[in-house]
């Protein structure tokens, strides 16, 4: 087995134990990504060839000499026994959507792809103090606003490595597929709507949305203030949990963080799930999807391979000793998108108020006479397609004469899923659930530009994942099975409010439990390394 | 022949253009209009649902009680150690401003 095919904490021990050095798991990851990755995502990047066509491209930008600098340090401090860090040696990605010192910070969009960030996230900053080795930024949607990662302006866009022809999901999708491909042990993502979960279950691996505010907002490039969420992307439950351990807590920077104890998600992740109770809804087994032909929507049951997948780890779990819950209502799920499509617009629209091109980021070149030619001409060439719908449809319904009718509105259908989680999860209540436990996506991973430029069709990707995003409860996703074309299928649990530590737990159960299952074994298409 | 009541009609959106500050292709601009009526289309689901005159909005899920909110920093400044680095971005400047066109001016007849 490949260094970077190890799970990080088996590459922690293997580093204090000295059987390899920190060098050594970088350089394992560095060959990985220059057998698979191929070109990294660009500006105006021409035609996508056929080589194009079989590799991951997670990365915009590689800092391979500072990851470089980063592993030998680590190095001389295991030499000296000094302690060098939770994460010390373990190589990492960052979704380019979060501002590190002295690197493009571009948020996949044209606006911002000369800005080298001054200052460095609380989230990064957190990873690299406890010794993680940063491999570089990896692809996404611009700005975030997508759920294929085939928006960004720096193209070629990322493809998963299960199946190349195939998105890796979004916008984490750059994230998903350094993880999946074995090009990093971890990833740092964020999740508005289902960007942490849903690409994670196109690629198989395990992503966490945590609570909103347990984990800093600061140095994260906004979209939408009240529903973004920074989590970690990794191979294993265990390995979440790690790097949970070093980015969780308050901080003085965001206001929104909570200041709520950080428990120690290694040590809760080993604890018995003997009489925990996980529930199943009906509302989390049907899905809604626009009628391309007449404009409406119509109601179906998810497909027959995420419900089996979901029914039989609900069988895994009671043969663990977890109790399981039917008929568990959640009622409002089914508004969680068009709550969504105003909510998250009106925020984005304030967000982006900022791209302008007078203080950082592009500026047009052409000669303008007064300051909104600047603006408009910046802006137009600045953003894309993706950004600017976000943009117009947040200005529509924040508009005096439609913000009741609309904004408000939502606000108050935002109440009512919120309700469907404390009712669900009230200890007091008649289901006191520690977990509900869903399929994340209606679908496996599309092909690449099947839903791409129907803003309506791709937004419903998330119709599983946002409510939890509307209520701020966490959620996880981790790989279920595959499916029959071997393309994974990702199962979610979703908590609580900060009980980050039993979704790791029973995820973690879970994988222990299905170690051995045949599905397990099976490889990614990418690493088909005779072909390479 | 418009699908109900608050399509957006090519008029508004181009206020909306407006207001957003960005210029458009003609191309762009048809792509636009069409994705956002689409939008809406999802977007009036919400009419449907029976809210209580009571029922309070969220602007965000998880609620702040005082044992979870952090508090006040003290009112104190700090001066930015590095100027250069934060100016340093900026497209176009001279002597520590950052040079921008002059606003649009209109004649008060």
């Amino acid at each position: 087995m490949e260094l970077c095919d190890c799970n990080a904490l088996d590459i922690r021990k293997m580093l204090r134990d000295r059987n390899v050095s920190a060098v050594e798991v970088l350089e394992s990851c560095l060959k990985r990504i220059h057998q698979v990755d191929g070109r990294p995502g660009a500006l105006d990047a021409g035609e996508v060839s056929k080589e194009d066509e079989q590799r991951v491209h997670a990365f915009i930008t590689l800092t391979a000499e500072s990851a470089r600098e980063s592993a030998e340090k680590v190095d001389r401090m295991l030499t000296a026994g000094d302690d060098p860090g939770l994460l010390a040696g373990i190589p990492f990605t960052v979704k380019d959507i979060f501002c590190v010192a002295g690197t493009p910070s571009t948020a996949g969009s044209r606006i911002l792809a000369n800005f080298r960030a001054p200052y460095t996230a609380t989230p990064v900053e957190r990873m690299c103090a406890a010794g993680a080795v940063m491999l570089g930024k990896v692809n996404l949607d611009e700005f975030t606003f997508g759920s294929s990662s085939e928006s960004s302006a720096f193209q070629p866009s990322p493809r998963n490595p299960w199946n190349p022809a195939r998105v890796p999901g979004g916008s984490s999708g750059g994230s998903t597929a350094s993880v999946a491909a074995g090009e990093a042990f971890l990833s740092l993502g964020t999740d508005t709507a289902g960007s942490i979960r849903q690409p994670a279950a196109f690629c198989g691996v395990v992503g966490l949305k945590p609570t909103y505010g347990r984990v800093s907002r600061y140095g994260l490039i906004a979209f939408g203030s009240s529903l973004d969420c920074p989590g970690p992307l990794a191979r294993s439950a265990a390995d979440a949990a790690l790097m949970m351990n070093a980015i969780a807590g308050v901080d003085n920077r965001d206001a929104t963080t909570a200041s709520v104890p950080v428990p120690d998600y290694l040590v809760e992740l080993e604890k018995d799930i003997h009489g925990m109770r996980i529930g199943l809804s009906p509302d989390y087994f049907r899905i809604t999807f626009p009628d391309a032909q007449s404009g409406n929507y119509r109601e179906q049951a998810v497909p027959d391979a995420m419900r089996d997948a979901v029914l039989e780890a609900a069988e895994v779990f009671r043969a663990l000793g977890a109790d399981i819950i039917e008929d568990v209502p959640m009622p409002n799920t089914r508004y969680g998108i068009p709550a969504y499509f105003v909510i998250s617009r009106v925020e984005a629209a304030s967000n982006l108020h900022r791209f302008d091109g007078v203080k950082y980021g592009h500026r047009t070149a052409k000669e303008v006479h007064e300051l909104k030619e600047l603006y408009r001409c910046s802006r137009g060439e600045g953003f894309g397609l993706q950004p600017k719908l976000r943009i117009l449809m947040g200005m529509n319904v924040s508009a005096a004469q439609y913000s009741e009718q609309y904004y408000q509105r939502a606000l108050r259908v935002r109440t009512l899923i919120r309700r469907d989680f404390e009712a669900a999860f009230d200890p007091q209540g008649k289901y006191r659930l520690d977990a509900l436990l869903t399929p994340t996506t209606p679908t496996p991973a599309f092909p690449i530009q099947d839903v791409y430029g129907d803003s309506v069709l791709m937004q419903y990707a998330d119709q599983l994942t946002v409510p939890a995003n509307h209520a701020g409860t966490p959620g996880i996703s981790f790989p279920g099975s595959l499916d029959a074309e071997d393309l994974p299928i990702g199962l979610q649990l979703l908590g609580a409010d900060f009980t980050e530590d039993l979704l790791l737990r029973l995820a973690h159960a879970y994988e222990q439990a299905t170690a051995d299952a045949p599905w397990r074994k099976k490889k990614l298409r990418i690493l088909d390394l005779e072909k390479l | 022949m418009s699908k109900n009541k608050d399509e957006i009609i090519r008029e508004t959106f181009d206020h909306l253009v407006d207001l957003a500050e960005f210029a458009l292709e003609e191309g762009e601009a048809r792509y636009l209009l069409r994705e956002l009526n689409s939008q809406l289309s999802a977007i009036h689901q919400l009419e449907a649902i029976p809210l209580d005159e009571d029922l309070p909005p969220a602007s965000h899920g998880v609620p702040y009680p005082q044992d979870r909110k952090q508090p006040l920093r003290e009112d104190l400044w700090d001066a930015c150690k590095d100027a250069s680095s934060i100016l340093g971005q900026a497209p176009q400047t001279e002597g520590g401003y950052i040079v921008v066109p002059d606003i649009p001016h209109t004649d008060l007849d």
